[in-house]
């Protein structure tokens, strides 16, 4: 047990253990002290200094760093406690472009929440010189203003410390301040692999994702188009938020009937694919144990997680599955298979992926991504995008009625679902690959070991006469932590699922932005992630294999995993990359 | 070429020699700079390598000092003083000259390689104010009218 200490906060005293910081402890006396740089695990600097508090020193000090120590006394709201802060406040306004009114984090800005709360009446109180800078749109998913930018170093602390890529940093000093890539490259130009957990770290507007609701809604208005959407597992355990849902709400009815009132003329579920993906990836995991091919096998989804490998990594190149990801399979099917059924030219047919993923958008534009000349996937949006659209056509997202996605492609199991938490394609691929190895089933379909939010977890799953060691990471910096580890000799495992942002896609960085006032204290993955553990466990069919449209298309059209027309449609390539491009 | 490739010889055996030093990135940027003249984004590449850090890190900590410098110098580095003393008896004015003539900015190095143009801080000779240096040399109670004739007799050397 931790030691215990006794502070005094604004009068009120408190027990916290050794080791909190001032922050900590008073919270627990119900003081909520402002912060704008801290963000829980992800950046301690203590820089924009907003949350200094009179600790009887000779100055005011950072509350989110300090440690407290016995009998502190704490005074948080004192008038010279409150003018340091405004006047911090004011000064980082100062320098920050002020175009609320058409920013994409209006209303959801920890500045603007800020100035409001500490009623700042001015903004312009100590205008002056400004740095101006030019908005880096070099990137594929990543769009960077540093003329909102407020140098707070949440990107780069998710960028460089938990990410462990660092393709961003703070440039130069004083005044001249800010953060970008080195050597005036953009992030395009820069070995990035396009996560967005620097722009779900952003207290501001200075990281959006590239949008792509233009072309989505022009294909929706064009009446020769058949247009195509899939959601991805994860959107439907985030989308609520944005319409004022708890954190975990599921939505997955209420965002189907929202797809089929934006106008897309069939709904399908990325669901479907990760089910087909479980099918695919779990014959090429069984074909390389039994036949002496590459491992570890390394999953495939997280399209950052590939690019990550690819550049930084690329010595595992052939340790990854050669399968596409869910959303990626989806598309090449509805461009041949859905085509080929309905009688329409897959020329005419729009793909959009609903992602909770910024890399997704690169992933989509990857040429090999592609069959007869067609992208499998023509636009991706992320779950901010759709609750844009949703919101622009006038949609009133809770009073939806839940609907059932569309036939052909639109059925799943729980082991589709949970695809979007750290842990949740092991689980899937370990239900199928048990049965399809042992003709039984799993003792227990919930396999504990691979849930949860460690970055790193390990199980050994006895397959028959086979101990089969998995290991499960999330985030790129825990990857490269197993990946050195496999390198050393230290690890050895058969298979392991990779997930490029930390906890999976559930907090991927096209999901909708969560205030830091709220991820200091709670851990928003586990609320998501329960959303889809709660929705497999209340599916009937919980194993890919017995999902009846996957048994169809196998019969109808694929004929068998890995097989012939597998290869042709929902297999890939990959490349290595160089960590600097010029 | 081959003093280039002995420059990265010996940035390699100073990398070696600080590597598994808490804080090498600073001794070893410094050392770079010694070798090359400047720390240009070959060398920084070849630093993050080398220590095992993100060429951001190695750059934000290039420009974050101003002792180290991104582009070669020049072969006469100009430095006007802009300190209190030669500031009021107006250094600003020198400079502006000097970049007129060589048309560049402070801090920048004239496409030729030949001259390179900074502002300092005090260079310890208010007496003489406004002070200019060139590599070695001082120019003392100056006026923006000198610096022409100045500049010809460095361009001719």
């Amino acid at each position: 047990m931790d030691q215990m200490i006794n502070v005094t906060i604004d009068g009120v005293q408190v027990e916290v253990p050794a080791g909190s910081t001032v922050l900590e402890a008073a919270r627990k006396a119900n003081v909520n002290i402002p912060t704008l740089c801290y963000l829980k695990d992800i950046n301690e600097t203590a820089n924009c200094r907003l949350c200094v508090v009179d600790c009887g020193g000779r100055t005011l000090q950072a509350a989110c760093v300090l440690p407290v120590t016995p009998n502190m006394v704490v005074k948080t709201n004192t008038p010279a406690v409150r003018e340091a802060r405004k006047t911090n406040l004011e000064l980082i306004l100062s320098n920050h472009d002020r175009k609320c009114l058409t920013c994409a984090r209006s209303q959801n800005c920890e500045l603007q929440k800020l100035c409001l709360d500490m009623g700042v009446e001015d903004g312009a109180r100590f205008d002056g010189a400004k740095t101006e800078h030019t908005i880096d749109l070099s990137s594929p998913s990543i769009i960077r203003d540093n003329d909102k930018c407020i140098v707070c170093r949440r990107c780069v602390g998710a960028c460089a410390n938990v990410q462990k890529i660092g393709v961003i940093g703070a440039v130069k000093r004083g005044f001249k301040t800010s953060i970008e890539s080195p050597w005036d490259k953009g992030l395009g130009e820069m070995a990035c692999i396009n996560c967005g957990q620097c722009i779900t770290a952003c207290p501001v507007g200075a990281l959006t994702e590239r949008d792509e609701t233009k072309p989505v809604w022009d294909a929706l208005a064009d009446s020769t188009k058949h247009v195509v959407v899939q959601p991805a597992p994860a959107v439907r355990a985030a989308l609520g938020e944005e319409f004022g849902m708890p954190i975990g709400t599921g939505v997955t009815g209420k965002m189907a009937a929202a797809l089929r009132r934006l106008g897309f003329d069939k709904v399908f579920d990325t669901d479907f694919g990760a089910d087909l993906t479980i099918m695919e990836e779990g014959t090429e995991l069984i074909d390389r144990i039994q036949n002496g091919g590459v491992l570890p096998m390394i999953t495939s989804c997280s399209p950052g997680w590939i690019k990550f490998c690819e550049h930084y990594y690329p010595e595992f190149i052939p340790n990854l599955s050669t399968c596409k990801s869910p959303h990626q399979m989806t598309g090449a099917l509805i461009k041949s298979y859905y085509a080929e059924k309905a009688g329409i030219d897959p020329k005419d047919i729009v793909t959009v992926s609903v992602m909770p993923c910024t890399a997704k958008k690169f992933e989509a534009k990857r040429p090999e991504m592609s069959h007869n000349g067609l992208m499998d996937v023509d636009h991706v949006i992320t779950t901010r995008e759709l609750a844009k659209m949703i919101k622009a056509a006038g949609i009133d997202f809770n009073a939806l009625p839940d609907e059932d996605f569309d036939k052909l492609m639109g059925e799943s199991t729980g082991a589709a679902v949970i695809f979007g938490a750290t842990g949740g394609v092991m689980e899937a691929a370990l239900r199928t690959a048990y049965e399809l190895l042992t003709g039984s089933e799993l003792a227990s379909l919930d396999l504990h070991d691979v849930r949860g939010m460690e970055g790193i977890k390990e199980a050994t799953v006895k397959v028959g006469d086979l101990d089969v060691n998995v290991a499960v990471c999330s985030s790129t910096g825990k990857a490269a932590e197993l990946l050195d580890a496999i390198k050393a000799g230290e690890k050895n495992y058969h298979f392991i699922e990779v997930m490029g942002c930390p906890g999976g896609c559930v907090n991927g960085g096209g999901q909708p932005i969560v205030s830091s006032t709220v991820r200091n204290w709670t851990d928003i993955r586990v609320a998501r992630a329960k959303a889809l553990y709660d929705e497999d466990a209340a599916k009937t069919l919980r194993k890919s294999h017995e999902n009846p449209e996957i048994k169809a298309i196998y019969e109808e059209y694929l004929g068998k995993p890995n097989g012939h027309k597998s290869h042709e449609l929902l297999h890939t390539t990959y490349e290595k990359r160089d960590l600097y491009i010029d | 070429m081959s003093d280039r490739n002995e420059m990265f010889e010996k940035l390699a055996k100073v990398i070696q020699d600080h590597k598994e030093q808490k804080g090498a990135l600073m001794p070893v940027l410094q050392e770079a700079q010694n070798i090359f003249g400047c720390v240009s984004e070959d060398v920084q590449k070849v630093i993050a390598e080398g220590l095992g850090v993100t060429l951001s890190e190695v750059y934000g900590v290039a420009t974050f000092y101003s002792q180290f410098s991104l582009q070669p110098k020049g072969e006469y580095v100009c430095g006007v003083c802009l300190g209190t003393a030669c500031y009021v008896k107006g250094s600003q004015a020198v400079l502006d000259k000097l970049c007129e003539e060589l048309e560049i900015q402070p801090g920048d190095t004239t496409k030729d390689g030949k001259f390179t143009v900074q502002a300092t801080r005090c260079l310890g000779a208010c007496g003489l104010a406004p002070v200019m240096m060139i590599n070695d040399d001082v120019f003392g109670r100056l006026t923006p009218a000198e610096i022409p004739s100045i500049l010809e007799k460095y361009k001719a050397m």
